[in-house]
């Protein structure tokens, strides 16, 4: 008999084409989804003069450079026009479906794929993009490339792996009120670090995790990349296929229900081995923030940032000088008495319906003390946000309601942080400039967010939702 | 993609931990052209201020190490974001091999791609290359992937590295070439899969605003 079976084994196991003695196997590619940066690999599939082996399996997407404001059709900047220009031309040349500026669906491509019901479990699914560790949320074997990558996958269909090792992640017992996926996830990166994971796909499992909406998964594994692994993933269940029935991509009617059956047949067997486990305890989660210039810098809100002098090890109090340096933050100072000068709500960790409405509970008959962006993560989001009257309450609170895309996360589409601007961020990385050169993030949940907004400074969101229905 | 076998150089010892991609590229730049000279904004923002000055201490602005060929790092070195363009800078500014006890996934599979050598050491081996060359900043650095050796100074350390990256450095592989002999067990699996799978495949003409409430 063959020995139990993980997830992850499953899911490989399913797409390997070829496996060679040197450990690398070729794998089968069932969705591959492009944007604006896949320029690069575009260009070298013009220099080959090569088709995409697979257009009706490519899906492209305008998210990383389109304007949150301001007309979306005539992009003031010359260089981000271009870049949005490149990914029509170089989608409709190859025939490949884009959910461009002028479609309904477009959004950020993490939060498109699912939406549609192009991501399903099963699947290998792969994008230049890190965070397409997303997508495993669904049970999908789904990982960030590289140029050479892509181009490889669109000339091909296929892309050469060797196995990773298995992790799983087990999250047990229920969380308290106001702690989201998000707190989740910073506590696991803060506890296992920003390489804890590097070489391994991680299982996210226990009940904490069978507990948390497709939303709240989908933030899950969207920062299983801060943790270092390339993907990671949640057994498909019910809740799985209830979120997919009706999507417009996703299979219907019997190919539905068959697909359900073998999607069910995907978990993790009883007694399967991993290679590395970890455990925590859902109950001893409080809401969390950053302090510093990693993921890792992650701390409950009634901490205080760390202080270099009591540090013995002395690298690692060189690491923590700099970073509250560039931070702005005196060494052991309170987090609640860190006051921020700008909030963003959006990104591919946290700008679905629910953390919308999460933010919202909050912001409701209240204003924010700084300004601020909110982003859905698709212009489906916004427009189901709008029909709940949630973008009244952002409006009413003080923050601006723009359009989809991947906007004050990355900077790039030219929603920037200034230098020396501190913003309570949605978003996952608090990397040195991510937000702007010389921008200061704190990452946490949306309604930690819409907390820091309504205090002026970083705050517990708990004694906010007192009354209030969430 | 350009062979990988000996190189004898400068080697620039950067001790943070960390170091992810936006740092050695800041995404502002992502939207260059290789030929725009992604080699002259690596560590853009760690090397320069914000007026365009340099900064004395980064390694990279000190005299020596301005024309490293090599560059030591410390752990998770290259994590983040998967842009490649971040191996493109390394390379164009004539950087042909990372020394670090350990890198971010997409960044060495990255590497490996495009003739950027990732040896691996351990935490404690690349402490000890750094303060050797924190002592003396003119001692080359010799990476010999053959014989998966690096000699500094007067010590020899052997590095790993995965075997199939270096057979690729080693003869400069292109994975097209070697998938595209493959054709036939490609398409044998797509007609099985796509048979036994009806599901895997999109439904064609989903309907352009149909969405059910999330």
């Amino acid at each position: 008999m063959s020995p139990p079976r993980t997830l992850i084994d499953k899911l490989w196991a399913a797409r390997e084409i070829v496996r060679r003695e040197d450990g690398q196997s070729l794998l089968w590619v069932d969705r591959h989804y492009v944007h604006e940066g896949s320029f690069h690999a575009f260009s070298r599939l013009a220099e080959r003069g090569m088709p995409v082996a697979e257009p009706g399996l490519t899906f492209g997407v305008a998210d990383h450079y389109v304007p949150t404001r301001g007309s979306r059709h005539h992009i003031a900047n010359p260089e981000i026009a271009r870049m949005v220009r490149q990914v029509e031309e170089n989608t409709a040349k190859h025939g490949v479906k884009l959910f461009g500026l002028d479609d309904p669906r477009q959004g950020i491509v993490h939060v498109v794929g699912p939406e549609q019901g192009l991501t399903l479990p099963g699947l290998l699914i792969v994008c230049g993009d890190s965070h397409t560790s997303t997508h495993g949320a669904l049970g999908a074997y789904a990982f960030g490339i590289g140029a050479s990558e892509v181009a490889h996958v669109l000339m091909t269909q296929t892309i050469w792996q060797k196995k990773p090792r298995r992790m799983r992640i087990t999250v047990d017992g229920r969380t308290a009120p106001g702690v989201a996926a998000k707190d989740i996830v910073l506590a696991i990166i803060a506890q296992v670090g920003t390489d804890g994971a590097t070489q391994h796909a991680i299982e996210f499992a226990g009940s904490a995790i069978r507990a948390l909406s497709i939303e709240g998964r989908l933030t899950l594994c969207n920062m299983s990349i801060e943790a270092g692994a390339r993907c990671g993933m949640v057994a498909p269940d019910q809740i799985t296929f209830a979120y997919l029935k009706g999507r417009p991509y996703a299979p219907q009617g019997s190919d539905f229900d068959k697909a359900v059956m073998e999607w069910s047949a995907l978990a993790t067997e009883q007694g399967a081995e991993f290679d590395k486990e970890v455990t925590l305890d859902a109950t001893s989660i409080a809401p969390i923030v950053t302090w510093g210039t990693s993921p890792e810098d992650a701390l409950p809100i009634d901490a205080s940032v760390p202080d270099p002098a009591r540090e013995a090890d002395e690298d690692r109090a060189t690491y923590l000088r700099d970073a509250l340096d560039y931070m702005g933050i005196p060494p052991g100072k309170r987090l609640t008495e860190i006051a921020i000068d700008r909030v963003f709500i959006g990104s591919c960790t946290n700008s679905r319906i629910e953390d919308l409405r999460a933010a919202a509970a909050v912001l409701a008959g209240r204003t924010s003390k700084v300004p601020g962006l909110v982003s859905a993560g698709s212009s489906l989001v916004k427009r189901q946000a709008e029909e709940e009257g949630l973008d009244r309450i952002f409006r009413d609170a003080g923050l601006e309601w723009g359009e989809s895309g991947c906007s004050m996360c990355v900077g790039i589409n030219g929603d920037l942080v200034a230098a020396g601007e501190r913003c309570a961020s949605t978003t996952n990385r608090n990397f040195r400039g991510r937000q702007g050169p010389g921008a200061r993030t704190h990452l946490m949940s949306p309604a930690m967010v819409a907390a820091a907004a309504v205090s002026g400074h970083l705050a517990d969101v708990r004694p906010l939702l007192a009354g209030r229905k969430v | 993609m350009d062979k990988f076998t000996k190189l004898t150089g400068a080697a620039c010892p950067i001790n943070q931990a960390n170091l992810n991609t936006d740092q050695i590229l800041p995404a502002r730049y992502l939207k260059w052209t290789r030929p725009m000279g992604l080699g002259n904004v690596l560590f853009q923002d760690l090397r320069f201020d914000a007026e365009g000055n340099e900064r004395a201490d980064f390694p990279l602005n000190k005299a020596a190490w301005r024309n490293a060929r090599i560059v030591i790092g410390a752990r998770n070195f290259g994590c983040g974001s998967s842009r490649e363009a971040a191996v493109y800078a390394l390379y164009d500014y004539g950087v042909r091999c990372v020394i670090a006890p350990s890198y971010g996934d997409i960044f060495s599979s990255n590497a490996a791609q495009n003739g950027l050598l990732t040896a691996i050491v351990t935490d404690g081996e690349a402490a000890e290359i750094m303060a050797a060359l924190n002592r003396a900043p003119e001692l080359p650095v010799t990476v010999d992937l053959e014989q998966q050796t690096i000699v500094c100074g007067n010590r020899t350390y052997t590095f790993s590295i995965d075997p199939v990256r270096r057979m690729r450095l080693i003869n400069g592989w292109d994975d097209i070439a070697l998938t595209e002999s493959y054709r036939d067990r490609i398409a044998a699996f797509k007609s099985r899969d796509q048979s036994e799978r009806p599901w895997v495949v999109p439904r064609a003409n989903a309907a352009e605003t149909n969405m059910k409430p999330n």
